[in-house]
C-alpha cells in the first residue's frame, strides 16, 4: 500500500475549497492551515501561464522530517502516510526545519502539525477531506500500489511534475501538466 | 521567466512569508556548546600531554565554569521547545540519523563529566572551597584516580560536541545554506577558538596566554580558511546555493558578516594576535573578547540566514 495524489493543475482553478475543508474536517486552528494554493505565473506578457496548485505535504517516502525527529514523533504510518505522534513531539522544530516544502506548523498546543491525508477518513473507506470536496474533481486519490487505481491510471496517463525532487524526498504529490 | 508567485490561504505562525522556527535560544545554545567544547578540548589535551602546571587555567580553572555554560544553553534548548512538557521524550529513545538526538545524548554524558571535573579543580577558582561532608570528599577521591580516563573521554566527547553544533545545520538539505558538510569542522573550529580566547581571558600567566594565543591565531587562520572555502563552494554549487550566498555576497546580510564577524570577529583578532607574538604591547583581552563576539554573532547570523534560505520551486 502506498498513498498518493495527483493534482490536475490545468482543472485546479484555485478556488480554496480543499483549504477549508481541511480546516474544517480536522479542526484546524483559526490562522492555520494544513494545505493552500500555489499561483504561479510564468513568462513574459502576453505570454503568461498560469498554474494553480492545491499544496500539502507531499507524504515523502525518503521523508527528511522523519529521519531527523530525535524522539520519533514523526513516523511514516501505514500506506506510507507521514504523521506526527502528539505525546511523543517535544516542539524542537526540527522536523520543520528539514521539510523543503514548509509543510509543518506549529500547533497552537504546542506539538507539531500537518496533513495526514484524513486517515481516519480513509479508515471508513472515503477520501481525504480535501478531495472530496474539489468542486472540479482535479484531486486523485488512493493506492500506488495498485495499478488499477485512480491515481495509478491518471499518472500513468498524464504528464506529471512533482516538487523539488532534485532534494531527494521522494514526494508523493503528482502535479498533472 | 517567473513573473509572480502568490501563496494562499497558508500563514502558518513561525512558517510564513519566511521560516523563523528558530530564533535567539538556538544560535546562542549553539554558541555555548561550541565554547563549552573547546574549553573541555585543550582542558583534555593538556592534561593527557602533562602539561597541566603551564596550563593550568586551561586544565583547572576554565572547566570549572562549563557545567554553568553547558547548564545556560541546555535551559536555552529547553525554552526552544514548544512542546516543553514533553521534552523528556528526547531520552525516551535514540533516533541515529537524528543529529538532535545525537547532541542530546552527548550532553547527557558529557555534562555529568564536566561537573565531575570541576568538582575536581573546584579549589583553583575558589581557593576556600569545602566540601563539609566526608563522603563528598571520598567521591572526589574516588575519581581523581581516573582522571587520565576522564581526560580521553573530554577529548572525544568535546568533538563530538563541537562537530554536533554544526552537523545540526548542516544536516537540513531543505536550508541551501546549511547544507554543506563544511559547516561541521567550521562550527569546530570556531568553538576551539571562543573556547581558547575563553582561557586567555581567564589566565593570569603570561606563558600561558601566550601559547593560548597562538593556538587561537592558528585556529582563526584555518577557520577564514573554511569560511573562504564554504562561500567557493557555494558559488560553485547549484542555483539555491548560489542564491543563499548572495545574501552575504551583496545581500542583506553582507555588512554584518563581513564587517564585524569576519573582520572585527577573525582578522583584527588574528592581527593583533601577530602583534603580540612581535612582542608588541597590546592588551590581552581585546583579542578574545573579539573572537567570542565574533562567534556568537556568527552563529546568530548562520542560524537566522539559514531559515530565509529556500528551494526555488
Ligand atoms: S512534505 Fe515535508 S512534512 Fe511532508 S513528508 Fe515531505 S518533508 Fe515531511
Ligand atoms: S518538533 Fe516534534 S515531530 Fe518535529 S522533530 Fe521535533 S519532536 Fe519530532
Amino acid at each position: 500500500m502506498r498513498y498518493a495524489m495527483a493534482i490536475d493543475t490545468k482543472k485546479c482553478v484555485g478556488c480554496s475549497d480543499c483549504v477549508v475543508a481541511c480546516q474544517t474536517e480536522n479542526l484546524v486552528p483559526h490562522g492555520y492551515a494544513r494545505d493552500w494554493i500555489v499561483e504561479v505565473t510564468d513568462g513574459t506578457y502576453p505570454q503568461l501561464e498560469l498554474e494553480y496548485r492545491s499544496e500539502r505535504c507531499n507524504h515523502c517516502d525518503n521523508a527528511p522530517c522523519v529521519r531527523c525527529c530525535p524522539t520519533g514523533a514523526s513516523f511514516i504510518s501505514e500506506g506510507g502516510i507521514v504523521k506526527v505522534e502528539h505525546d511523543k513531539c517535544i516542539g524542537c522544530g526540527a522536523c520543520i526545519t528539514a521539510c523543503p516544502y514548509d509543510a509543518r506548523f506549529v500547533h497552537p498546543e504546542g506539538y507539531v502539525d500537518k496533513c495526514t491525508f484524513c486517515d481516519h477518513r480513509l479508515e471508513q473507506g472515503q477520501d481525504p477531506a480535501c478531495v472530496a470536496v474539489c468542486p472540479t474533481k482535479c484531486l486523485y486519490f488512493g493506492d500506488m500500489d495498485d495499478p488499477n487505481s485512480e491515481v495509478s491510471l491518471v499518472v500513468k496517463k498524464r504528464k506529471f511534475k512533482t516538487l523539488i525532487p532534485e532534494a531527494g524526498t521522494e514526494p508523493q504529490l503528482y502535479f498533472l501538466i | 521567466m517567473r513573473e509572480e508567485l502568490f501563496v494562499s490561504g497558508r500563514s502558518n505562525p513561525l512558517i510564513d512569508p519566511h521560516l523563523e522556527i528558530w530564533e535567539w535560544q538556538i544560535p546562542a545554545y549553539l554558541f555555548l556548546g561550541g565554547l563549552a567544547a573547546g574549553i573541555l578540548f585543550f582542558a583534555g589535551l593538556f592534561y593527557l600531554r602533562g602539561k597541566e602546571e603551564k596550563f593550568s587555567t586551561a586544565v583547572r580553572v576554565a572547566p570549572v565554569f562549563v557545567p554553568v555554560l553547558l547548564a545556560i544553553g541546555l535551559l536555552f534548548l529547553f525554552l526552544d521547545l514548544k512542546h516543553k512538557l514533553y521534552f523528556w521524550r528526547l531520552y525516551t529513545s535514540f533516533s541515529i540519523e537524528s543529529p538532535t538526538s545525537w547532541g542530546a545524548w552527548t550532553l547527557l554524558l558529557i555534562m555529568p563529566l564536566s561537573m565531575i571535573w570541576a568538582a575536581l579543580n573546584i579549589e583553583s577558582v575558589f581557593p576556600r572551597w569545602d566540601w563539609k561532608f566526608q563522603w563528598a570528599k571520598d567521591i572526589i577521591e574516588f575519581f581523581k584516580k581516573y582522571k587520565t580516563e576522564m581526560a580521553w573521554g573530554l577529548v572525544v566527547l568535546s568533538i563530538i560536541l563541537g562537530i554536533y553544533t554544526g552537523i545540526l545545520l548542516s544536516a537540513f538539505n531543505a536550508r541551501p545554506l546549511w547544507n554543506t558538510s563544511i559547516l561541521g569542522p567550521l562550527f569546530l573550529t570556531s568553538g576551539l577558538s571562543t573556547g581558547a580566547a575563553f582561557i586567555v581571558l581567564f589566565s593570569r600567566s603570561k606563558a600561558e596566554r601566550h601559547s593560548m594565543g597562538q593556538i587561537d591565531l592558528m585556529l582563526i587562520t584555518i577557520e577564514i580558511a573554511l569560511i573562504i572555502h564554504m562561500f567557493m563552494g557555494f558559488q560553485a554549487s547549484t542555483q539555491v546555493q548560489i542564491e543563499a550566498a548572495k545574501m552575504f555576497l551583496g545581500g542583506q546580510f553582507t555588512a554584518t558578516f563581513w564587517v564585524f564577524v569576519f573582520s572585527l570577529g577573525l582578522v583584527i583578532p588574528a592581527l593583533l594576535e601577530i602583534l603580540e607574538a612581535k612582542g608588541k604591547k597590546v592588551p590581552y583581552y581585546i583579542a578574545p573578547a573579539l573572537v567570542l563576539f565574533g562567534g556568537l554573532l556568527f552563529r546568530f547570523i548562520m542560524v537566522h540566514a539559514g531559515q530565509l534560505s529556500r528551494w526555488l520551486y
